[in-house]
């Protein structure tokens, strides 16, 4: 059964037959009640009276692995979580219809040129430790490299931050990088499926560093009144994520999916961004934004691969990851 | 007379024949016709590597310790004995993942081991893998060689006593031949075992450097959305467990559901206080190994029962998932035997059949089923809306064989016994099988439906490659679960998951021998 079909008749049940349906796939922790999903459902069912609906379908690759397994069938209408490194990967399949313009108001580091998909939040890449444990953090990705610190990481076939790393690393390190990884393995306790276990297992102490972003921190301080985490600054540069989220060509909701790719970059949706995903918004105006979240920015220099680029490096850094760690 | 029963029981067996043949065969040309040129990356070696690797150790470790520990079952008696035994049974029927969950409260980071020697031990990999597979294998074994062990007739064992044999000529004259004949098959069906077994690997495996075949297909099919390497890695498990299967029709397999020479026998050369010492130690050992995981999951899921996430969808899916299953098995199941058995009574060569379906569908790793099954859909529907008929069908098939095998005894009993009467009586059709089949096989297809239920009830498998993230069974609730870190949680819904999967085997067990009385 078709779960648009299930939505439609609970809907006609519920008496809200002539409102229609905005489905969009999203990563699984956008969902839940402590997430930004249900703040901006609301808002955006407040000005567009239908119904949006998230679907929780995986994380990262395995959100687009999904989609590509459900084709022209899918019932979604938009997909909302991928990131940099998965672009040019989404956009070959040849599931996504081009947008209707980059909106005027980002505020990212870089210039937003795809014509396929729109930022909804972005962020860097980052070590993260506790200070009691850690206290004097490597300086830069060779420190870290030279020293005996033990690492979670995630697995980059189902999970953006784990992907995010092996750009980073191919960014610094280019052909080098798979000695990198050979001297990382021995240390890598180990390897997560999603970004929630890897921090949950480094919460409990089990690994001196965490791979996650430079905003991991400000969640402690700012929702548990916790200074004891921080995120290694490296002096080689941080890899940028920048979410996306794009409109699948086989949508019937054209006019309702443009509404809302519009949308995510007006200050209803992006001020839901800091204290809920934890990353930055990609519309900083009208947000009101903690001022640690601009702090965090300082100091920090960005790193990304081109689009067109990506996809080759990523095959590449890919297949020598798995082999350097299934060594 | 009986010639009017003929027709519709061989077109009914030739259906259900049929309709196994293509579940089982129809797959892998899906494999086939999917799988693009294309070598092998380093990765995928490895992962081949690491399947034989595992299932090679856990083989022999399961076999090493089954043997001391089956010996002393086999000379020993003691209060409790009969409990243990009926114990080493139970691994079959619990669900895996619940295990998996009461290794971890025990062997995990955080666990009792490491509590007790004061650092964290780390199972995942390697070690975890092992692990569980010791836990489920190594009952398996000790039941096997204790049938081994009571096949030696007790006067040998009195025999080399009067001759004065040191317990070293007694195993090199009395249980090394046993065992020379035993050990092969058992470590055949503990590899083949451990070959398919993919909700261990899932959960404690993972990672490049324990990534199993399955676990390999799942993260192509799930990942990477690479469905021509998931195709040939599907193909060389197939041929994997092929080989393996082949391998065991040179050698009898023998597959310990029986009861039958359970018994222990009383030794002189036994009484010696080395052999005493060595004989309690084992015993000792095995029963704390598999009680203390099962402690813990009680312990640890009795205090998390009250804040529970609501489970009424996942009980409903799982049972569902099982009933679906446990019908398709039984009702294919019977049409086949009695065709088979149809066949026997008229020595016809075809009735070697229930072997060869058997032994096809033990070498089908179910996942691999699965994986054909959703490539297969994929190019007509969004395989995700088949979720639960597709696993109930993958279950279905896995639970085939042991009713097969459990089903045709009773049917040539009841031939043997009521058959002669009912043709000099001119019972035929369906009036013969409610009157005379029937009575003699509701009881064995009760057993036999009551353990197809508990398997499909407790599975992870299939339902991982195809499940969309809104729909839940107990198994895969559970491993979310774990994933994300509430082990009490998990550890709650396996009490509940094994409740009901008892209470189902325990329904079906009962209601097959209610007011029977033969």
């Amino acid at each position: 059964m078709k779960i648009s079909l299930l939505f439609a008749a609970f809907a006609t049940l519920s008496g809200a037959a002539s409102a229609q349906t905005l489905t969009v796939y999203t990563y699984d922790s956008f969902v839940p009640d402590w997430g930004p999903g249900p703040a901006i459902e609301a808002a955006f069912e407040a000005e567009c009276a239908c119904d949006l609906v998230f679907v929780a379908a995986g994380d990262g690759a395995a959100l687009l692995g999904r989609l590509q397994l459900e084709g022209q069938n899918t019932d979604a209408d938009i997909v909302l979580g991928l990131d940099t490194s998965l672009i040019a990967t989404a956009r070959e399949t040849g599931l996504f219809a081009p947008h209707t313009g980059v909106p005027d108001n980002l505020t990212l580091p870089i210039d937003w040129t795809d014509d396929t998909f729109l930022p909804f939040d972005w962020g860097y890449f980052a070590f993260v430790y506790d200070r009691t444990t850690v206290t004097l953090p490597p300086t830069s990705f060779t420190e870290l490299l030279q020293s005996d610190y033990t690492l979670i990481i995630q697995d980059p076939r189902s999970s953006t931050p784990g992907l995010g790393l092996l750009m980073w690393v191919k960014h610094i390190y280019g052909d080098n990088a798979t000695s990198v990884w050979q001297r990382l393995a021995p240390r890598i306790v180990t390897v997560t499926k999603g970004w929630s276990e890897a921090y949950g297992l480094f919460l409990e102490g089990e690994a001196d560093f965490v791979l996650s972003y430079t905003t991991s921190p400000l969640y402690h301080q700012l929702a548990e009144q916790d200074d004891s985490k921080a995120a290694a600054i490296f002096s080689d540069g941080h890899y940028m994520q920048v979410e996306v989220a794009g409109i699948l060509a086989s949508t019937e909701q054209r006019d309702l999916a443009d509404q809302f790719m519009a949308f995510i970059s007006s200050p209803a949706f992006q001020r839901e961004i800091p204290m809920s995903n934890w990353m930055y918004p990609v519309a900083q105006e009208g947000t009101n934004m903690p001022s640690a979240f601009a702090d965090s920015l300082t100091g920090i220099e960005p790193l990304l691969f081109a689009t067109d680029q990506v996809d080759s490096i990523r095959e590449q850094a890919l297949e020598e990851w798995r082999n350097a760690l299934s060594q | 007379m009986a010639q009017r029963a003929q027709p519709i029981i061989t077109v009914l067996g030739i259906s259900a024949l049929g309709l196994i043949l293509a579940l089982i065969l129809v797959p892998p040309i899906t494999l086939l016709m999917v799988a693009k040129d294309g070598g092998l990356s380093p990765a995928d070696w490895s992962a081949i590597r690491f399947t034989l690797l595992q299932a090679t150790l856990s083989a022999l470790i399961s076999i090493l310790l089954a043997i001391p520990v089956a010996r002393a079952l086999a000379r020993r008696t003691f209060p409790g004995r009969g409990l243990l035994v009926a114990l080493l049974g139970a691994p079959f029927l619990l669900p895996v993942i619940v295990a998996v969950i009461g290794l971890l409260i025990v062997w995990g980071r955080a666990g009792w081991i490491s509590d007790l020697i004061g650092t964290p031990i780390s199972i995942y990999g390697l070690g975890g893998v092992l692990l569980a597979h010791v836990f489920f294998n190594l009952p398996l074994v000790t039941r096997l060689l204790l049938q081994g062990w009571g096949q030696i007739p007790a006067e040998h064992f009195r025999l080399v006593s009067q001759l004065g044999f040191r317990p070293a000529q007694v195993f090199q004259h009395l249980e090394w031949p046993m065992l020379r004949s035993v050990l092969p098959g058992a470590f055949l069906l503990v590899f083949l075992l451990c070959t398919t077994s993919f909700a261990v690997a899932l959960t404690l495996g993972g990672g490049p450097r324990a990534t199993t075949i399955e676990l390999a297909i799942y993260e192509a099919v799930r990942f990477s959305f690479d469905l021509s390497r998931a195709a040939i890695l599907s193909l060389i498990q197939f041929a994997v467990c092929g080989v393996i299967a082949a391998l065991s029709l040179l050698i009898s397999l023998s597959t310990g559901f029986s009861n039958s020479n359970l018994i222990s026998t009383s030794r002189w050369d036994a009484r010696r206080r080395s052999q005493r010492t060595l004989d309690t130690i084992s015993i000792l050992l095995v029963t704390l190994f598999l009680l203390t995981p099962l402690l813990a999951l009680v312990l640890r899921g009795l205090a998390g029962l009250g804040d529970l996430p609501p489970l009424g969808r996942a009980i409903m899916t799982s049972l569902m998932i099982a009933l679906g299953s446990t019908a398709f098995t039984s009702l294919t199941a019977l049409a086949l035997a009695q065709w088979i058995d149809h066949m026997r009574a008229a020595k016809n060569q075809l009735a070697f059949l229930s072997e060869g379906v058997s032994l096809l569908t033990i070498s089908t790793s179910p996942f691999v089923l699965g994986t054909g099954v959703f490539l297969l859909i994929r190019s007509v529907a969004n395989p995700f809306d088949f979720a639960l008929p597709v696993t109930a069908l993958v279950n279905a098939t896995v639970a085939l064989p042991i009713t097969l095998r459990v089903l045709l005894p009773a049917l040539e009993q009841s031939r043997l016994t009521h058959g002669r009467l009912g043709e000099s009586l001119s019972i035929t059709g369906w009036t013969r099988f409610r009157l005379i089949t029937w009575p003699t096989i509701r009881a064995p297809l009760g057993y036999a439906a009551g353990i197809s239920a508990a398997l499909s009830m407790g599975d992870l498998g299939v339902i991982t490659l195809f499940a969309p993230p809104d729909m839940e069974t107990l198994p895969l609730l559970m491993y979310r679960l774990m994933g994300s870190y509430q082990t009490q949680a998990a550890a709650s819904v396996a009490l509940i998951l094994i409740v009901l999967t008892l209470a189902l085997f325990w329904l079906f067990d009962r209601g097959g021998r209610l007011g029977h009385h033969t």
